[in-house]
C-alpha cells in the first residue's frame, strides 16, 4: 500500500476534472510518462523519481557523455531541464535566456529567448543571479525571470504569449523559483528576504496571466488568505494570528519568502510550499513568533485559501529558512495507510507530516551535529506543542545584539538548502543532498531602506570541530526519522538528486562531478567531472528508445559565495585558518549541460 | 535624509581626487589617532594592529558591517566569491576616494561576456554611517595585517564614535 502519488493521480483526476481545465489533464497525463520530465521535479508529489531503469545498477559503470551544450552564461545554474517529446527546454540565470532543442536533430537550437531586463536587479539578487527552472502547460513554457516578470512563451516558436509583472525589483523583489501550473493557474513565488519584502505566493490564469489570488506570508487575515477553518497542528489559528506575532507594522517588511519548490496534490486537491526567514536576521528587532514565516502552507489552489499551515521555526534567530521542497508519498505508519508530507528544513529537522490535516508525525534531525535544538516538543497536550526547544548556548536572541554566538550548526545555509531530495517508492527512501557546516552568528541593529539589504548579523561558517567534509549525501527513512546510509562530501552536496527504477540514484557535486551511487548502500558506482561546479538538478529521459541523464554545471548561487575562498575554522591554530579546501581551486565559472548515456 | 551628509562628503572626495592610480594608495602605516580613528601620513583612515593581535575599534567594526553587507556577494573575509571580486585585493589599489565613490554610487560592467552590478549604498544608512569602519577592515585584509576570521580583541568603541553613528543611523529621532 506504498504508492507514490503520482500512481494514484489519474484516477482521482479524472473524477474530479469535469470542471478543471484541459491543462490540468493534460499535464497530469505527461508527468505519468517517464520519457518526458514535463515538471520542476517530474511529477506532482516533487518526487524526483522515474520509472526508467536501462540505466542501472549493473551498468551505470560504463555511462558516457552523449553530448553536451554551453548555455552562454557564467552565473550559478539552478535547477534543470525539461523534456517534452523530442524538445528540450533548457534555462539559465540572469539575463534568463530559454532555449528550445530538437532531440531528434542532434539538439539544434529550435528557437532561443532573451528578456530584456535592466541589469539594476543583478545587485537586488542576493547570493547570486539564479534561476530554478521552468513549467509547462497548454502549449506554454512559463519562466519567472530575475525582474520578477512571469512570462509565456509559445512552446513551438518561443514567442511572447503574455507577460505579468509580479513584484517590483526595486523594492527587492526578485524571481528566482520555477513555477508550477496546477489546473487552469500556474502559481509563483518570489525573492526578497535579504531586502524586507512582505512575500507572497500567486496565482495567475495560464490563458492570459490575470491574477487569481495572492497570499502573503504575514499579514492580516484578508492578506493572507487565511479564515475560521485554517488550522495548526489541528487547532483553528484564529483570527489575526499574523499580525499578533509582530511589533507595529513590522510585518509589512517581514520577508517570509516563497522561492522553494511548490507540489500539488490532485486527489486532496491542495497545494505545498514553505515560506522563509522574517527580515532581518537579527532576531532582537522583530519580538515575536514573526508568524508566518518559517511555515509549511496547505492551500486550495482554485481560490488560494489555507487549509493549515505548521510553523517550523517561530521566531528565527539563525535564517533557517522554510522554502525547501514538500514531498508527497503514500505509506505505512504504525499499520495505518497515511498521506504524508516530508520535508527536510534548512534548520536540521526533518518532519513527516499528514498532508491531509498537517498533523506533525516525525521531526528528527538529520544530521548529527545539529545542535540548536534539543528537538521538537511531540507532546499533543503540552502547551508548546509542536515547537522546537531552542538551546540556550545557540540561542542568538539570549545571546543579543553584538553578542557573538558560536558554534552553531547548522550554519544559516542550512544542513539542506533548495537543492531538492529525491525519493524511491522501491527502497522506501529519501536520498538528500546536504550540507555540513556550522557557524557563528552575531545580530546587530539595521535600518531598513526599501530596496537595500536588510540583513542585520555577522556570520562565519566552518565545517563542524572534528569533521572535514562539509557535505554529506543521505538516504533517509521518513517514516523512523533515521539516517539509513551516509556518504561525506568534501563540499556541501548542492545538487538536486535523482532516483531511478534502475537502483541508482544520481546527485552532483561542487567541484563538478556527476555521481551515480547504489540505491540501498550508497556505493559510488560511477563518476564524470563536468565542465563546471554543479548546483543543478539531475532529471532522466528516454528518446529514441535510450535512456538519458542530463545535468546543468555552473557554479554559483549561495554556495559558491560562502565557499570559494575556502571555510576558516576559528577553533584552530593560525597555521590552519584558511586550511580548509578553497572551492576556487577545484572549478571555475560557466554553464553547460552536459548529458550522458549508456555506450551503444 | 541623515546619511546624505555622507553621500556628499564621498562625492566631493572623488571629485577632488580625480581619477586615482595604484600609486595613490599610499603607506597605511598609522600616524595620528582623534578618537579611535587611525591616519595615514595622507590623512585618510587606517587600521593599527597592536603586537598582541588587538584591532582599533573601525578594523573591528568594519569586520562585522562587511559580514553583513558585503558577505553574501564578496564572498567571506574579503576573498571574492564566484559572484564578485576579492576586496581584500582590490583594495591594494583602490584609493580612499575611488572606494568611497564606488560604495556611494555602485558600479555596472555588463558587457557580452559578463554583468556585474553593483548597487549604490549611498542611501542604505547601514553601509553608508560606516563606510570608513569598511575601507579600514578591508585596507587592512588587503596588508595582510590582519588574517581571515574575526578579529580576537579590539579596542573600545570611542564616545566620539558612538555620537557620529548614533545621529547617522538616526537612533536619537526614535523613543
Amino acid at each position: 500500500m506504498r504508492k507514490v502519488l503520482y500512481a494514484t493521480g489519474v484516477g482521482a483526476m479524472a473524477m474530479i476534472a469535469a470542471g478543471a481545465a484541459n491543462a490540468n489533464e493534460e499535464l497530469s497525463k505527461m508527468s505519468k510518462n517517464p520519457k518526458d520530465w514535463v515538471m520542476p521535479a517530474g511529477d506532482y508529489a516533487n518526487t524526483r523519481y522515474s520509472k526508467l531503469n536501462q540505466i542501472n545498477a549493473s551498468n551505470v559503470g560504463k555511462l558516457q557523455v552523449a553530448w553536451t551544450f554551453s548555455t552562454g552564461v557564467l552565473r550559478g545554474h539552478e535547477g534543470g531541464p525539461l523534456i517534452i517529446g523530442n524538445t528540450m527546454y533548457v534555462h539559465t540565470p540572469f539575463p534568463n535566456k530559454v532555449y528550445a532543442l530538437d532531440l531528434s536533430q542532434d539538439s539544434k537550437i529550435i528557437w532561443s529567448y532573451e528578456p530584456k531586463q535592466d541589469p539594476n536587479v543583478i545587485p537586488v539578487m542576493c547570493c547570486d543571479t539564479v534561476n530554478r527552472g521552468l513549467a509547462y502547460a497548454d502549449g506554454k513554457i512559463f519562466l519567472h525571470q530575475a525582474d520578477d516578470t512571469l512570462v509565456a512563451l509559445d512552446s513551438k516558436t518561443g514567442k511572447v504569449a503574455w507577460s505579468v509583472k509580479n513584484g517590483d525589483p526595486k523594492k527587492g523583489q526578485t524571481g528566482t523559483s520555477a513555477p508550477l501550473v496546477v489546473k487552469d493557474k500556474v502559481l509563483v513565488g518570489t525573492s526578497g528576504g535579504e531586502f524586507g519584502v512582505q512575500c507572497s505566493m500567486t496565482a495567475y490564469d495560464v490563458k492570459d496571466g490575470k491574477q487569481v489570488w495572492k497570499a502573503y506570508s504575514e499579514g492580516p487575515d484578508d492578506q493572507l488568505l487565511f479564515n475560521d477553518k485554517t488550522t495548526s497542528l489541528g487547532k483553528p489559528v484564529g483570527k489575526d494570528s499574523s499580525l499578533k506575532t509582530w511589533q507595529g507594522d513590522q510585518w509589512k517588511i517581514g520577508g517570509g519568502c516563497t522561492w522553494g519548490w511548490i507540489a500539488y496534490d490532485p486527489e486532496l486537491d491542495m497545494v505545498y510550499y514553505g515560506s522563509g526567514n522574517p527580515s532581518t536576521w537579527n532576531p532582537k528587532q522583530r519580538p515575536g513568533d514573526n508568524k508566518w514565516s518559517m511555515t509549511i502552507f496547505a492551500r486550495n489552489p482554485d481560490t488560494g485559501m489555507a487549509k493549515w499551515v505548521y510553523q517550523m521555526t517561530p521566531h528565527d534567530e539563525w535564517d533557517y529558512d522554510g522554502v525547501n521542497e514538500m514531498i508527497l508519498t503514500d505509506e505505512k505508519i504504525g499499520g495505518k495507510d497515511r498521506k504524508l508530507l516530508t520535508h527536510f528544513d534548512r534548520n536540521g529537522l526533518a518532519y513527516t507530516l499528514d498532508r491531509t490535516d498537517g498533523e506533525l508525525l516525525v521531526a528528527e534531525k538529520y544530521d548529527p551535529k545539529v545542535n540548536w535544538t534539543s528537538g521538537v516538543d511531540m507532546d499533543k497536550n503540552s502547551p508548546t506543542y509542536g515547537r522546537p526547544k531552542v538551546l540556550d548556548a545557540a540561542s542568538t536572541e539570549k545571546g543579543g545584539e553584538d553578542h557573538n554566538t558560536k558554534g552553531i550548526c547548522p550554519a544559516a545555509l542550512g544542513t539542506k538548502d533548495e537543492q531538492p531530495a529525491a525519493y524511491s517508492p522501491e527502497t522506501q527512501l529519501f536520498y538528500v543532498p546536504t550540507n555540513h557546516v556550522c557557524m557563528d552568528y552575531e545580530p546587530f541593529k539595521v535600518s531598513y531602506t526599501a530596496g537595500q539589504p536588510y540583513v542585520g548579523a555577522t556570520l562565519s561558517m566552518y565545517p563542524p570541530p572534528g569533521d572535514k567534509n562539509m557535505g554529506n549525501f543521505i538516504a533517509w527513512d521518513a517514516k523512523t526519522g533515521k539516517i539509513v546510509w551516509s556518504d561525506p562530501e568534501q563540499f556541501s552536496v548542492w545538487s538536486g538528486a535523482l532516483a531511478t527504477a534502475g537502483n541508482v540514484v544520481f546527485y552532483g557535486t561542487l567541484e563538478g562531478y556527476l555521481k551515480a551511487v547504489d540505491a540501498k548502500t550508497g556505493k559510488e558506482l560511477y563518476k564524470f567531472k563536468t565542465p563546471s561546479g554543479i548546483i543543478g538538478n539531475v532529471t532522466t529521459y528516454e528518446h529514441g528508445g535510450k535512456q538519458y541523464i542530463a545535468v546543468l554545471s555552473g557554479v554559483g548561487g549561495w554556495a559558491g559565495i560562502g565557499l570559494a575562498a575556502g571555510l576558516t575554522d576559528p577553533t584552530a591554530g593560525l597555521g590552519a585558518v584558511g586550511g580548509y579546501a578553497a572551492l576556487s581551486n577545484y572549478t571555475s565559472l560557466g554553464g553547460t549541460l552536459t548529458v550522458f548515456s549508456l555506450p551503444q | 535624509m541623515r546619511q546624505i551628509w555622507f553621500v556628499i562628503a564621498a562625492m566631493s572626495v572623488v571629485a577632488m581626487g580625480g581619477v586615482a592610480s595604484a600609486e595613490d594608495v599610499g603607506d597605511p602605516t598609522a600616524v595620528k589617532s582623534e578618537d579611535g580613528k587611525y591616519l595615514d601620513k595622507d590623512g585618510n583612515p587606517t587600521f593599527k594592529v597592536q603586537a598582541d593581535g588587538t584591532v582599533d575599534w573601525y578594523t573591528y567594526s568594519g569586520f562585522r558591517r562587511y559580514h553583513s553587507e558585503c558577505h553574501v556577494c564578496h564572498g567571506p573575509d574579503g576573498m571574492g566569491s564566484t559572484y564578485a571580486p576579492a576586496l581584500a585585493n582590490s583594495l591594494k589599489t583602490m584609493s580612499y576616494a575611488d572606494f568611497l565613490g564606488t560604495v556611494a554610487s555602485g558600479r555596472k560592467n555588463v558587457n557580452t561576456a559578463q554583468e556585474n552590478v553593483m548597487p549604490a549604498f549611498g542611501d542604505n544608512p547601514n553601509v553608508a554611517c560606516y563606510m570608513d569602519d569598511l575601507y579600514v577592515y578591508l585596507r587592512a585584509r588587503a596588508n595582510n595585517a590582519i588574517p581571515r576570521g574575526r578579529p580576537a580583541k579590539h579596542e573600545d568603541k570611542s564616545d566620539a564614535y558612538t555620537k557620529a553613528e548614533d545621529a547617522c543611523m538616526g537612533n536619537n529621532d526614535k523613543k
